[in-house]
């Protein structure tokens, strides 16, 4: 796809002689630029030091940490809708949830191998996610907020009203995870879940990264910046975003599973709206369609909320929201946007 | 036979009830979401903000009911004004994730508020003597405070669409609504019209809130556990429409009531569901414009 658009450019500035030598160089520039995009930069390490680096001098709180690895996918699964494709949603706790209850099922009725169950409860959230998604997407704007909303909704009077299986409001009990290929038991220090977690969000990493890089996700930024352009130019614009809406509800599945599995549980809320809201505050606070905005959002989110929720749940809510409303009136783009600008103010100086 | 009429009246009346309460509190969201562009969840707040003021100077001041409600919402409309100017015009057309962001935090704030001054339980209403009891109307008995719900909602009701018709402030948000970019050039102060009827639509939530405290019970977490219908009953009717939602209250109050009466094991999924083929059709609403 690059290569395409960099040839007809050129193509065009041949028919302009004084031109072509300036676009060519251009061209150049932007063929050399989306080539670098997808190397590694020595930052990208950081985030997987830090997860190491946690495991050993935090060893009380691995079972936090796990719950913060897993949602760390999550958050990456409504970035690729939100930050890359454009499209908010208000329900995408459906698919965490659509997971975390496969997942949750699986276990509890005999199958608890771990790694399948993760394959299967993503399966199963895609296949929420590209039946709901061909739905959704059909509208636009607040219609479509609605929709998200609505799905959610409707799934969480499911399994709330499906008692019998899901255990209703009191939760699925009796889930019994086998050990990680047979090998790794989940031990009551939460070792083995921490690492699994790691191991699950690194996969999933490499996976949005190369989506994001590829010129799929480049045509998803498109139809975010300009979805008239993107029809002029003959990308498939609906079927591009029901396979981005397919692929974030995977991954959301992945994460509400990996949660079912290391917590052993598996409770109404994991469909609730405030999982959907909370999710998005999150990355919100972490800066939206940077690939990095959820590792930065969700453990600062969780781990305040760990602290600050056992002193007083009350005033977690209060200075939650109130930190939201100063943060969208003053640092738009989240803590990595206020990083970016400060690294860009610098470097304009000296 | 004998069973099926009381218990269809039955039905009719408990919709007509929620319907009433449903369309006070949401008709306000409709306003902002259709005429400033802005999608407000934190609306319920105002409700339940009406709701806690109300009963919190019947119960602890002694004050009369229809004095304590008046004041409740005197009260709300002026913070929802300050409110409007300070915070929510910043964001009229803007970005949907700011807006969802921001009124999310609203409503993490009024959770937060309405906890640590009220309390986690459900505040309770002290309805006057007068409106107590019941009245047993073809073998069914129906409490007088819900037959005053319906009589108070209908007269409101039928003053706003009169207003909506026959005053300047009226016509003024009708030519808003259809096109606000032609209703400035004509010299229509917007930003005062869009605070007026912020303010009106936050008050008439207070309103229902209050009056409704039986319907939907005032706990802090109300905004949030509501949401859904209040969004329901505004995307079903139509942004920016002041009748349309009042015929999505109406089908959303009975149905929701049918189907407790008679399968309350599929809850509220129906309504769901109904909610989404609606919207898959008519996707600006029954009666958007």
């Amino acid at each position: 796809m690059t290569h395409d658009a960099s040839s007809t450019r050129t193509g065009n500035a041949a028919l302009v002689p004084e031109a072509a030598t300036a676009t060519a160089s251009a061209a150049a520039a932007a063929r050399e630029q989306f080539s670098r995009r997808h190397r590694f930069t020595p930052l990208e390490v950081l985030p997987w030091l830090a997860a190491i680096g946690a495991y050993f001098a935090f060893p009380d709180y691995l079972a936090l940490g796990s719950q913060i690895l897993a949602t760390i996918i999550f958050a990456l699964s409504v970035d690729l809708l939100i930050g890359y494709t454009g499209i908010v949603t208000l329900g995408h706790a459906a698919l965490f949830g659509t997971g975390a209850y496969t997942a949750g099922l699986l276990a509890a009725n005999g199958w608890g191998d771990p790694v399948s169950g993760l394959l299967v409860a993503a399966l199963a959230a895609a296949v929420v996610g590209l039946v709901s998604g061909a739905l959704i997407l059909r509208t636009h704007g607040l219609t479509q907020l609605m929709q998200t909303l609505v799905v959610a909704a409707l799934l969480m009077e499911v399994a709330n009203k499906a008692g019998h299986y899901t255990g209703g409001g009191d939760g699925l009990q009796g889930m019994i995870v086998w050990p990680v290929f047979g090998l790794f038991r989940f031990d009551m220090f939460g070792k083995t879940a921490y690492l699994y977690s790691l191991a699950v969000l690194f996969v999933c990493w490499v996976l949005m990264r190369t989506i994001v890089h590829s010129a799929f996700g480049r045509s998803l930024m498109g139809i975010r910046e300009n979805v008239a352009r993107m029809h002029a130019i003959g990308t498939p614009v609906e079927r591009r975003k029901l396979t981005a809406y397919t692929l974030s509800a995977a991954l959301a599945g992945i994460s509400g599973a990996l949660i079912a599995q290391t917590t052993s549980f598996v409770g109404l809320g994991v469909l609730s709206l405030e999982r959907s809201g909370s999710i998005l505050i999150m990355l919100i606070i972490g800066g939206v369609g940077q690939l990095y905005g959820a590792f930065i959002g969700v453990p600062l989110y969780m781990i305040a909320q760990d602290r600050f929720a056992t002193i007083d749940p009350v005033f977690w809510y209060f200075w939650i929201g109130l930190f939201m409303v100063l943060l969208v009136l003053f640092a738009r783009g989240g803590v990595l946007g206020i990083l970016t600008r400060l690294v860009k103010r610098d470097g304009g100086t000296s | 036979m004998s069973d099926y009429v009381p218990a269809l009246i039955s039905i009719a009346f408990h919709g007509v009830t929620l319907a009433m309460v449903l369309y006070l509190i949401s008709v306000g969201l409709s306003v902002t979401m259709g005429l400033m562009g802005f999608v407000n969840l934190a609306h319920g707040a105002f409700a339940m903000a009406g709701g806690y003021l109300a009963s919190t100077l019947l119960n602890r001041y002694g004050m009369p009911f229809a004095l304590a409600i008046l004041l409740a919402v005197v009260i709300v409309t002026a913070v929802s004004l300050v409110l409007e100017r300070v915070l929510y015009r910043r964001f009229y057309g803007g970005a949907e994730l700011d807006q969802v962001l921001l009124t999310m935090g609203l409503i993490f704030v009024s959770v937060g508020a309405a906890t640590y001054i009220w309390g986690p339980l459900p505040q309770p209403m002290q309805i006057p003597k007068s409106l107590q009891g019941g009245i047993e109307i073809m073998g069914r008995i129906l409490p007088v405070y819900r037959i005053f719900l319906i009589l108070c909602g209908a007269i409101l009701v039928t003053l706003l669409w009169l207003a909506l018709e026959r005053t300047r402030f009226g016509a003024q948000l009708r030519a808003a609504v259809d096109n606000l970019r032609m209703a400035e050039t004509v010299g229509i102060d917007t930003s005062r019209l869009f605070a007026f009827a912020f303010a009106l639509g936050s008050g008439l939530a207070a309103l229902g809130g209050a009056l409704g405290a039986e319907v939907f019970a005032i706990t802090p977490g109300y905004a949030l556990e509501h949401l859904v219908y209040f969004l329901i009953v505004v995307a079903v009717g139509g942004l920016g429409s002041i009748r349309g939602p009042f015929f999505a209250a109406l089908m959303v109050g009975i149905t929701d009531t049918a189907l407790k009466y008679y399968v309350p094991e599929l809850g509220a999924f129906f309504i769901y569901l109904l909610t989404m083929a609606i919207l898959l059709r008519y996707p600006r609403g029954l009666m958007g414009t």
